[in-house]
């Protein structure tokens, strides 16, 4: 059996900032588990700019940003394993791990932290009629095959969810020759930044088809055509709407889910909102001691605050380790109010934050001129204007920790205050 | 007098700028609906010489992966950006690579490089 103090699960962005920050935290004997070839994580297929402008201050690509990361930890001497399996957890800190070197390993762990990240919703998940032709991707796939493997996935393309990954795979398959023929959103509006629109659709003509849904996958061998019909205000399709798009391809670019496979089997309790562990203000799970960040707590839209949650796992995972995190504490419980879906953390343990509580949360709609309004137990403690507000971009709260200390305060609420675009 | 509609894509907001040709103002255009001084040099530039970056792959032997991310050292004419694909995609390169080695020099006579946009090993 082998013992570690800190072992980190998955070797995305998530992780290697936690593993990171625990080794700057004095913690010395640390494993990073990874299932690919090589650390970075989803970074790597994401060969796109944009990103690190909040961490480091310049546009990077995906794998500029996770190599200074990796570089970071090589030096450090953080100990990892690649191409490895973890196979399960244990509410004890066991896992069970397997790879083609060492076998199967038992590693008892002091303290674990969960950044597995997420995976893309298939085509089961939306019940799309039609045949099962090759030919259907979801485009976090597709963006693998063309970007690492060098496949190309198909020549005409029709990609149904405007996300940021739908529309950067629509400029991405026109740059390599493709012809994109529709992006389809069933929303009214698309949950992709601005700037992807125009950069990766209106630069090429690409039509943006809001309110619209396939409803139907031609072909037998290979997809021949998809059928695109318009919805109603129930999202439902409207019959005399259809209308067939010839295409060889379908990318699908409809949501991520937080993979937690691993963390049901450890008892850990998840929100049904997110998907991911609930979380308290060190990023801790419910059971103590096992600590998330990123994208398996929740999926976010910048791979910046992905490392800023994952220092903040990664130095309290260190404190944990140290005795230093306080059990006992005045705890105050998060909830989401009207137009806010989810708020994380769920829980905080006032004792232990240093100079400010950092919230991160997603409103329910689109709303301009708004405000977001805090409260404690009722009270409002804060205000904060927002021109733009969308569920697509992530918000985040800092407050102050002399507003909430000295009370004894039992909740804090967000709420929207504004119109509805 | 032309006239174009442009979405500025500087910030998330997305204002939506109107830009005039303009012979009075200083810089021979006026833009309008932009909140900030940001968008009206974006909505200039876009109408005078738009540029993107470019992001796309090299073909790369030896390393652990067939293919390698370059970017454009900067933004390149939006009107180029197929003729920079045609000879990106006949480049051939060997590992091992540096993050920032340069794989095209001064593509197509625009003084913009393609770099590489990560290190690859050699296996």
């Amino acid at each position: 059996m082998l013992n570690y103090d800190i072992v980190v699960i998955g070797g995305g962005p998530a992780g290697l900032a936690a593993a990171i920050e625990a080794k700057k935290n004095g913690i010395n004997n640390i494993l990073i588990i990874e299932r690919d070839k090589e650390l970075g994580g989803i970074l790597q297929q994401c060969i796109h700019n944009g990103f690190g402008l909040h961490v480091f201050k310049e546009e990077l690509t995906g794998p500029g940003y996770a190599e200074k990361f990796i570089n970071e930890l090589k030096s450090l001497n953080i100990e990892y394993k690649l191409d490895t399996m973890v196979l399960d957890i244990t509410e004890d800190k066991m896992i069970s791990a397997i790879n083609t070197e060492d076998g199967f390993m038992e590693i008892k762990a002091e303290a674990v932290v969960l950044a597995m990240g997420c995976r893309e919703r298939p085509r089961g998940a939306l019940s799309i009629p039609g045949t099962r032709p090759a030919g259907v991707f979801t485009a976090g796939t597709a963006q693998r095959f063309i970007n690492m493997e060098g496949y190309m996935v198909g020549k005409k393309v029709v990609i149904l969810g405007s996300g940021d990954i739908g529309l950067i795979m629509a400029r991405r398959l026109t740059l390599e020759g493709a012809e994109v023929k529709a992006v389809a959103e069933l929303m009214s509006y698309s949950g992709g930044l601005t700037r992807n629109i125009v950069q990766c659709l209106d630069d090429f003509d690409i039509p943006l088809l809001l309110s619209h849904t396939v409803v139907d996958i031609k072909g037998k061998d290979r997809v021949e055509g998809v059928v695109i019909a318009k919805v109603d205000e129930n999202k439902k399709p409207i019959p005399g709407t259809e209308k067939l798009y010839e295409c060889d391809t379908l990318l699908l670019s409809v949501g991520l889910i937080p993979e937690n496979e691993l963390s049901s089997g450890a008892g850990i309790e998840l929100d049904s909102t997110t998907n991911g562990p609930k979380v308290n203000e060190s990023m801790e799970t419910n059971i103590e001691g096992i600590f998330a960040c990123g994208n398996v707590v929740h999926v976010h839209d910048l791979v910046d605050y992905v490392t800023e949650e994952s220092i903040r796992a990664g130095r309290n995972a260190a404190k944990f380790i140290k005795k230093e995190l306080k059990k006992d504490s005045h705890t105050i419980n998060t909830k989401a109010k009207d137009g806010i879906r989810y708020i994380i953390p769920h829980e905080i343990r006032v004792e232990n934050l240093d100079n400010t509580l950092d919230m991160f949360m997603r409103v329910t709609d689109v709303y301009r001129d708004a405000k977001l309004v805090i409260k404690a137990d009722g009270e409002i403690v804060r205000e904060i204007k927002k021109k733009h507000l969308a569920p697509g971009e992530m918000e985040r709260i800092k407050i102050p920790v002399k507003d909430i200390k000295n009370n004894n305060i039992s909740n804090i609420t967000v709420e929207v205050q504004g119109k509805v675009k | 007098m032309k006239e174009y509609e442009k979405v500025c894509i500087v910030c998330p907001v997305g204002c939506r700028l109107t830009i005039t040709e303009d012979s009075n103002s200083n810089n021979g255009y006026r833009v309008e609906g932009n909140n900030c001084p940001r968008g009206e040099k974006y909505g200039i530039k876009e109408v005078t010489n738009p540029t993107r970056v470019l992001t796309t792959t090299v073909k790369i032997s030896g390393a652990h992966h067939d293919r390698i991310p370059v970017i454009s050292s900067d933004g390149l004419p939006k009107k180029k950006l197929f003729e920079c694909m045609e000879i990106i995609n006949d480049v051939n390169i060997v590992a091992p690579i540096k993050a920032g080695d340069v794989i095209v020099e001064d593509i197509l006579d625009t003084g913009v490089d393609i770099v590489a946009s990560r290190s690859m090993d050699k296996q």
